[in-house]
């Protein structure tokens, strides 16, 4: 039975059903149970953000507090790995990922290439992304273009508690590396959810809402922020396709291509940088195999080419939102030659 | 209604869950005649497209509702009268009519109880409708559910009690079908035998709701299911009535129950299912996504592996319905229903159901009760007459 549970909780789930399902599905990271030694043992965090909690006392043994060393604990994830476990390491903010990068891509990444296919990674990396938490330049970041240059890694940024389920535990089963993005804000969205498990396949874009008029092309928290912008452009009697990327690597091109073929125009919204992001990515892919099809330029809605501002009210401005989605459609539907 | 001869049409309730739905086209404007039957609007809710089939024959006299606007369940969205209704009366009703509509979803008292029995081991689904009347039972076909009866089991359940369940391997009832471990361990009688799980589930609701006699609707598998229910214990079961049951031939289309079982993706599973029906635009992304939805739960592609290795060998049908319908008797009223677009299960197997009273819709494939619903209603009701 579905019923209402939240982004957060969804994971939760997610990790438990696993760790019930396959006993070498380990969980470790910083506080994931509340810190090593006294206090920890009482399951007091549940990670930063609490979306551990109650793992620790259900699988006694196999949720891990680690030091803060993401090179020291994301080495032993992708190591655990190779040698058998199906480690699922949080690595709390992406924004931390720097200090680890070798063993995510030149070990993790690489392993099942350069041992010729007889070794699997079958880690998972969950991390927090995104702005809108008012927590800086170093915790805002979204950095998913970064990993999903990298071929070897699987990148997952689920939009909502259904798919944030399904596709965790899609990652659990998946025998390569997965960076699962969890965006901060997203954790207190409410959805339906089935009881039991199920895993959503990779590279499969979710159509979110049917129209004839512009493809929406986004991801992550965006896909709301773009739903909110068609439901207005809706009111002037402008259809909007809105396409839920889901994961960036392996990337659904069909589902993109498709509906630009169908409606002429496309607008991409990301809330990363604009150079080298998913935005390009979209916009690249549909200018080079649906050329034929565009009857305007592709407009891009990115966050601009700034860290994030920690001063509030450029923080918003930061972030798009759903009048600059609106005005971008009304720039493609709207333009002439 | 200020003059009885203004019949209203409503908004239809397809699904226990619709409290809203947006008409999308109407296929009448006023002047027109209409019988029963008719299609008179295409109707959208946030789970399925379908059209509105007249209920009542006359002229179309007002149209209420607008294109594109939200109706509550049972507003009123036209009105049917003969010519002798003055047009003052029917700009009064109209003008009720319309305050209803503007006035949006009204509060509802005790909706339907979805209820859940255990049989052998496993959880199984139903949900009932209707509070006076016979027992009538709806039984699904492969991978369905029990809103597959969305157009029907409402509209029934104003003279009867009308319960859907989910069979096992389906829905929101247990997956696991494996009859000799598991879940349903000590049950090694019936080691091997998905189908008799399927038969047992029947049984258990109708010992849960509890009814001591019922009559059974069951679609294609769901047929065979009623059949092999009513064989076991021919009293308990009122009457039959069969929807494009399995089991009557050899020909059946083995590769969309194949393709069905093992379909992954969007992709692949939308032109399957546009199979089912005679009119593949009532396949909406939601249906296709709901279908994924269920495909992607744990157990469910070993449970349809399971039944698609009792339904068909090779290329052909394995069952044997028409013993089981024998082994019945002939004081069960029966009644087949079958949609002459069937590209599942031909409709020509509608002549070796022994006995029965015989329905070939025209404008419906293998799911004539989503695409003929008043019909199929018109046949039930008429089945579950005959049995007195």
């Amino acid at each position: 039975m579905a019923r209402n549970i939240t982004y957060r909780e969804a994971i939760n789930e997610a990790l438990a059903q696993e760790m019930e399902r396959d006993e070498t599905v380990i969980v470790m990271g910083e506080d994931n149970a509340g810190g090593a030694g006294a206090p920890g043992e009482d399951d007091a965090w549940g990670g930063v953000l609490g979306v551990t909690k109650g793992l620790y006392h259900k699988f006694p043994g196999r949720v891990l507090d680690t030091p803060i060393s993401e090179s020291a604990f994301i080495g032993a994830a992708v190591g655990a790995a190779t040698a058998g476990l199906r480690p699922v390491a949080e690595l709390m903010f992406v924004d931390f990922m720097g200090v680890c990068f070798d063993q995510i891509y030149n070990q993790a990444a690489k392993f099942r290439y350069m041992f010729g296919g007889k070794a699997v990674t079958p880690v998972v990396i969950r991390t927090m992304y995104g702005a809108g938490l008012r927590a800086a330049a170093q915790h805002s970041q979204c950095l998913y273009p970064l990993f999903t240059h990298i071929p070897g890694l699987k990148v997952v940024l689920p939009a909502t508690p259904y798919d944030a389920k399904g596709l965790l535990t899609q990652a659990i089963r998946d025998n390569d590396p997965v960076i699962f993005f969890e965006h901060k804000a997203l954790y207190d969205l409410s959805g339906p959810v089935p009881e039991e498990s199920y895993a959503l396949p990779f590279g499969e874009a979710n159509v979110v809402r049917d129209g004839e008029d512009v493809t929406i092309v986004t991801l992550g928290r965006m896909v709301h922020t773009s739903l909110l912008a068609a439901a207005e452009l809706a009111v002037d009697g402008l259809e909007c396709e809105v396409i839920d990327l889901r994961t960036t690597s392996p990337l659904d091109e069909d589902t993109v291509l498709e509906s630009v073929e169908a409606t002429g125009r496309l607008v991409v919204v990301d809330e990363a940088h604009p150079r080298c992001s998913i935005a390009t990515d979209i916009s690249a892919l549909v200018a080079q195999k649906a050329f034929g099809a565009l009857q305007a330029p592709i407009e891009m809605v990115t966050a601009p080419h700034t860290p994030v501002p920690f001063s509030t009210a450029l923080e918003d401005i930061f972030i798009p939102d759903a009048q600059r989605i609106a005005n971008a459609v009304k720039t493609v539907t709207g333009w002439t030659r | 209604m200020t003059d009885e001869r203004i019949v209203a049409v409503t908004m239809p309730k397809w699904g226990l869950s619709m409290r809203l739905g947006k008409i999308t086209g109407w296929v009448v404007a006023e002047g027109d005649e209409v019988n029963v039957g008719d299609d008179l609007a295409d109707i959208e809710t946030d789970k399925i497209t379908g059209t509105l089939e007249a209920a009542d024959a006359g002229t179309v006299r007002r149209i209420v509702a607008r294109v594109g606007e939200d109706v509550p369940v049972s507003g009123t969205i036209a009105l049917i009268a003969p010519a002798g209704v003055s047009d003052a009366d029917l700009d009064a009703a109209a003008l009720e009519a319309r305050a209803v509509i503007d006035a949006g979803v009204p509060e509802e008292a005790g909706g339907p109880v979805v209820q859940a029995v255990d049989v052998r081991g496993r959880r199984v689904s139903f949900a009932g409708a209707g509070a006076d009347g016979d027992v009538v039972l709806l039984i699904h076909g492969f991978g369905g559910d029990r809103n597959s009866w969305l157009f029907l089991q409402e509209p029934l359940a104003a003279r009867h009690r009308v319960y859907a369940l989910d069979l096992p391997g389906h829905g929101t009832s247990g997956k696991n079908l494996e009859t000799g471990s598991g879940s349903g361990a000590g049950d090694a009688a019936g080691a091997g035998d998905p189908a008799g799980l399927l038969a047992d589930a029947v049984v258990g609701v109708l010992d849960a709701i509890p009814a001591s006699r019922a009559h059974l609707v069951g679609h294609s598998m769901g047929g065979a299911v009623a059949l092999a229910v009513a064989a076991r214990d021919p009293r308990r079961i009122a009457s039959l009535t069969l929807i494009a049951p399995s089991g009557f031939g050899r020909q059946i289309n083995a590769g969309y129950l194949r393709g069905f079982a093992g379909a992954q993706t969007r992709r692949e599973l939308k032109p399957l299912v546009g199979q089912l029906f005679s009119d593949d635009k009532l396949v909406t992304r939601q249906v296709v996504d709901d279908l994924l939805a269920y495909k992607r739960l744990d157990g469910v592609e070993a449970a349809l592996h399971a039944l698609l290795a009792t339904l068909v060998g090779g290329d052909e049908q394995r069952g044997d319905s028409a013993a089981l319908l024998a082994a019945i008797g002939d004081a069960t009223p029966v009644t087949v229903v079958w949609g002459r677009q069937d590209q599942i299960i031909p409709a020509e197997q509608a002549q070796a159901v022994a006995g029965a009273v015989r329905y070939v819709i025209e404008g419906a494939g293998h799911m004539p009760h989503m695409e003929r619903p008043v019909e199929v209603q018109t046949a039930i009701e008429d089945t579950i007459a005959r049995a007195g």
